[in-house]
């Protein structure tokens, strides 16, 4: 079959149905952490905690720890965190709906080659996400103030993982939103295997 | 009273007692095995202690807390007295409640109660010396209201005693004067003109707001302790008196001249009704009661000579008369109180007031030792009794009253040295926790490393879960603490930082860019700002005589960041803590330059953490006029 045969293969209900509720996962997703960073220090055992979301960034004790790992950073010259700096917390919320969006196309147009396009697209999102993310931990450490009380080298924060930072020890890891967004991912590749292997049966000559 | 020795004996006792060795003890007494001991006071670093302790500071005017078992300090909670360390009675707030006075004398806190044991909401203390009431609130350990001088009142002992459901603290009178206070009479008029006086304090049950309630107008004794009751004896509260002789001049004599004083019954709502149907009279502000006029509210029972303290048992039952002078304590029944009240079992009266038949009334005279002060209670039925002049603790059961009194006393253990107040957790409540009771002792005579003349009082530590009592630690403490409280720790919930949210004072800023100092004439006025490690403004120019008034806030919201700002020269230090803004007012009569910093260590910055504040010279104004310098 041709490529664009396999395009217009229509898909089938089962799979239809599994792209329409993983479309909940990206609704999900706004709800919970994307990624989050801890800090533990002798003086913080209970850790200074940070969780970005899709939209905001939520200090950890109530709120009050994004000001604290505020204050902590001025004195290396840091730039003050805050959501308005975010760029990703203004068009990640805007491409989850798309997502959405193009998972109803897909629900009611069923064309195999919807299935396609969520997938391609949602994976460039998710690479390129995680880029800005990682580009923008590099900025923080790296465009510190001169006139800081205490100079430091620029460094890049933890991106993924634990990194001693002074007196810190410093923990990257992606929380509960990343793993619903990864499991949309996932749904999309299960869809596009079973339903390859659904059409190859289909159509191979018995 | 065959039992009763005359006073010369007792002061031959006072004299003996304290040339007992400390391993001196009879009955039960016993040092607990060293390891033992270290093992059960041991709170290791990082972890809690079980229990909160609320020690009254007696004329410190503060409160002390403290963890049990391991006794160690952990703060002080100024009350009545300005307290640097935590720049109370400096900022404007403080300096009102504190009213002009510096000093106060704390002696007998308060937890609030809800079904007669401890919520856990409010702490109430009272001021013996200015006639004073203090609530602290358990949420921030701050004091936030202190009511008084109480009109007509003088000497405020007799309190803070609180009824089952924190409805009212009770206060009573030590000194008698010719009310309303102000009035003068001369001592030779004391027995006629010289009133003592009850007050009932009503407190608000949303917010631990406190007012005064009602007064009760009583003869001229010196009114000494309370204790409210409990299930049967619920509407009353017992005062304990000396010096019903309505003597003046010297009074350990002129007011030991008779067998027996009293012992006051009160009945607290049939006062508040009284008062409420417009009965008594209006004196000072304060509608008075008369007992005369209030039948079934007052009356007497006799107990012997000088009694202190004046307990109820935990079910509300019994009351327990420390005689003080005696070598034992009274135990009253509570049902044969209200029996002899109906049945008109009277011996006299005093201005009106039915005496009681004491042999009525008594169902023990227990034999707990000499100079019996203050009873507390355990949950396994046991009476804990401190014996001032025999520098003991008694224990010995609550019944049964059979006539075999003497066999209830089960233990006894010598304390170092001569023990006012002893607490037991909950031991002012309908439960109890029979495990610790720390006996307060008003001596410490040398039992620590040598400070000098001036010496702390001791307070120990005692095991009493077995059948005896062990003595297990001693710390020492400032003076002076009098009675005490003992909680557990997971009934309190304090909170960590004053949150932004509800810091709702329109001085607040929360942002340097938001600190600004304005000018009204001589009024400079600023918002400073301060957060790790600055202050904003840090540059503050006044003019000298202009008043300046300085609102600033702590913008921290994290655990522990204090923040201070004192100004060098100027008498003047606030600490912020996390949320929190206070306002200092003064006027700048100094010229010059006076830097201003960060008192309360808060960073690797803390040293930087500094500004000046510049007092211009008015025109003609000589600048060497100022000696103090920095």
């Amino acid at each position: 079959m041709s490529l664009v045969g396999w395009l217009g293969q229509v898909l089938s209900r089962r799979a239809r149905f599994a792209v329409l509720g993983a479309g909940v996962l990206l609704i999900l997703a706004l709800f919970f952490p994307l990624w989050k960073i801890t800090m533990f220090a002798n003086q913080f055992p209970e850790g200074l905690r940070l969780s970005i979301y899709a939209h905001q960034l939520v200090g950890g004790n109530g709120g009050t720890d994004l000001q604290g790992i505020n204050i902590l950073n001025h004195y290396i010259g840091m730039r003050e965190l805050q959501a308005e700096d975010f760029l990703e917390m203004k068009f990640i919320p805007f491409v989850l709906g798309i997502f959405l969006l193009l998972g109803l196309r897909t629900a009611v147009f069923a064309r195999f080659g919807n299935v396609v396009d969520l997938t391609v697209l949602f994976v460039y999102f998710a690479v390129f996400s995680f880029g800005t993310f990682a580009f923008r931990m590099y900025t923080y450490g790296h465009h510190l103030n001169p006139e800081a009380p205490i100079k430091v080298p620029g460094f890049t924060p933890p991106v993924f993982g634990h990194q001693h930072i002074a007196n810190f020890d410093v923990y990257s890891y992606p929380g509960p939103g990343t793993f619903l967004l990864g499991a949309f991912g996932v749904a999309l590749i299960v869809v596009l295997f079973f339903e390859t292997r659904r059409i190859r049966r289909a159509t191979t000559p018995a | 009273m065959k039992r009763h020795l005359p006073v010369a004996a007792m002061l031959i006792a006072v004299a003996c007692a304290p040339s007992k060795g400390p391993q001196g003890g009879t009955g039960g007494a016993r040092l607990a095995d060293a390891r033992e001991a270290a093992q059960r006071t041991y709170v290791e670093p990082g972890k809690l202690d079980e229990f909160y302790l609320f020690y009254s500071g007696g004329h410190s005017g503060q409160v002390y807390v403290a963890g049990v078992p391991s006794m160690r300090h952990i703060a002080t909670i100024p009350v009545f007295a300005p307290y640097p360390a935590t720049g109370y009675g400096f900022d404007e707030e403080s300096k009102a409640m504190l009213g002009g006075y510096t000093w106060g004398d704390v002696h007998h806190p308060a937890l609030s109660k809800t079904n007669g044991d401890y919520d856990g909401r409010w702490l109430f203390v009272n001021d013996n010396a200015n006639n004073r009431v203090a609530r602290i609130d358990l949420r921030d350990f701050k004091t936030h209201q202190i009511l008084g001088p109480i009109a007509n009142s003088s000497g405020n002992h007799g309190s803070a005693f609180l009824t089952e459901n924190s409805e009212y603290a009770l206060v009573a009178s030590r000194f008698s004067i010719p009310i309303p206070r102000g009035t003068y009479a001369p001592l030779s008029k004391y027995a006629t003109d010289y009133h003592g006086v009850f007050t009932g304090i009503k407190i608000d049950s949303a917010t631990g707001t406190m007012s005064i309630g009602w007064q009760i107008e009583t003869p001229p004794f010196d009114w000494d302790l309370a204790a409210t009751g409990r299930d049967v004896s619920k509407d009353w509260v017992v005062w304990s008196s000396y010096n019903t002789e309505r003597a003046t001049g010297r009074l350990e004599v002129t007011a030991s001249q008779r067998d027996r004083d009293y012992i006051a019954f009160v009945n607290w709502k049939k006062a508040a009704a009284a008062a409420a149907e417009g009965k008594g009279k209006v004196i000072g502000g304060v509608r008075v009661l008369n007992p005369r006029e209030v039948p079934g509210m007052m009356f007497l029972v006799p107990l012997a000579k000088s009694p202190h303290g004046a307990d109820f048992s935990p079910d509300g039952r019994y009351v327990i008369g420390g005689g003080k002078l005696a070598p034992y304590v009274t135990v009253f029944d509570f049902q044969k109180f209200l029996t002899a009240t109906t049945s008109n079992d009277t011996i006299g009266s005093e201005d009106g007031i039915p005496v009681l038949r004491y042999e009525s009334i008594r169902v023990a005279e227990v034999p707990v030792g000499l100079g019996p002060l203050h009873t507390q209670f355990d949950d396994q039925g046991y009476a804990y009794t401190s014996l001032f002049v025999e520098s003991a603790i008694a224990k010995w059961k609550l019944g049964p009253f059979d006539g075999h009194d003497s066999a209830l006393v089960v233990a006894k253990i010598p304390v170092h040295f001569s023990v006012g107040h002893l607490v037991v957790a909950h031991g002012d409540t309908r439960h109890p926790v029979g495990k610790y009771l720390i006996s307060m002792n008003k001596l410490s005579k040398g039992r620590h490393l040598d400070v000098g003349p001036s010496q702390p009082e001791s307070s120990e530590l005692i095991d009493i879960t077995g059948s005896g009592m062990t003595m297990l630690y001693e710390a020492f403490t400032e003076p002076e603490p009098h009675f005490a409280q003992l909680v557990r720790a997971d009934l309190l919930h304090p909170i960590e930082v004053y949150p932004k949210a509800e810091n709702h004072n329109p001085n607040a800023i929360w942002a340097a860019s938001d600190a600004k100092i304005s000018r009204r004439g001589n009024i400079v006025e600023a918002k400073v700002f301060s957060i790790r490690s600055y202050f904003a403004p840090n540059e503050i120019e006044v003019q000298q005589g202009d008043s300046v008034i300085l609102h600033v806030t702590n913008a921290e919201q994290e655990r522990d960041m204090l923040h201070g700002f004192g100004i060098a020269s100027y008498n003047i230090n606030v600490v912020m803590d996390p949320g929190e803004t206070k306002t200092i007012a003064f006027r700048a009569t100094k010229p010059g330059v006076y830097p201003f910093y960060c008192t309360n260590f808060c960073s690797a910055m803390h040293q930087e953490m500094q500004g000046y504040l510049l007092v211009k010279p008015r025109a003609g104004a000589t600048v060497a006029t100022n000696g103090g310098g920095n």
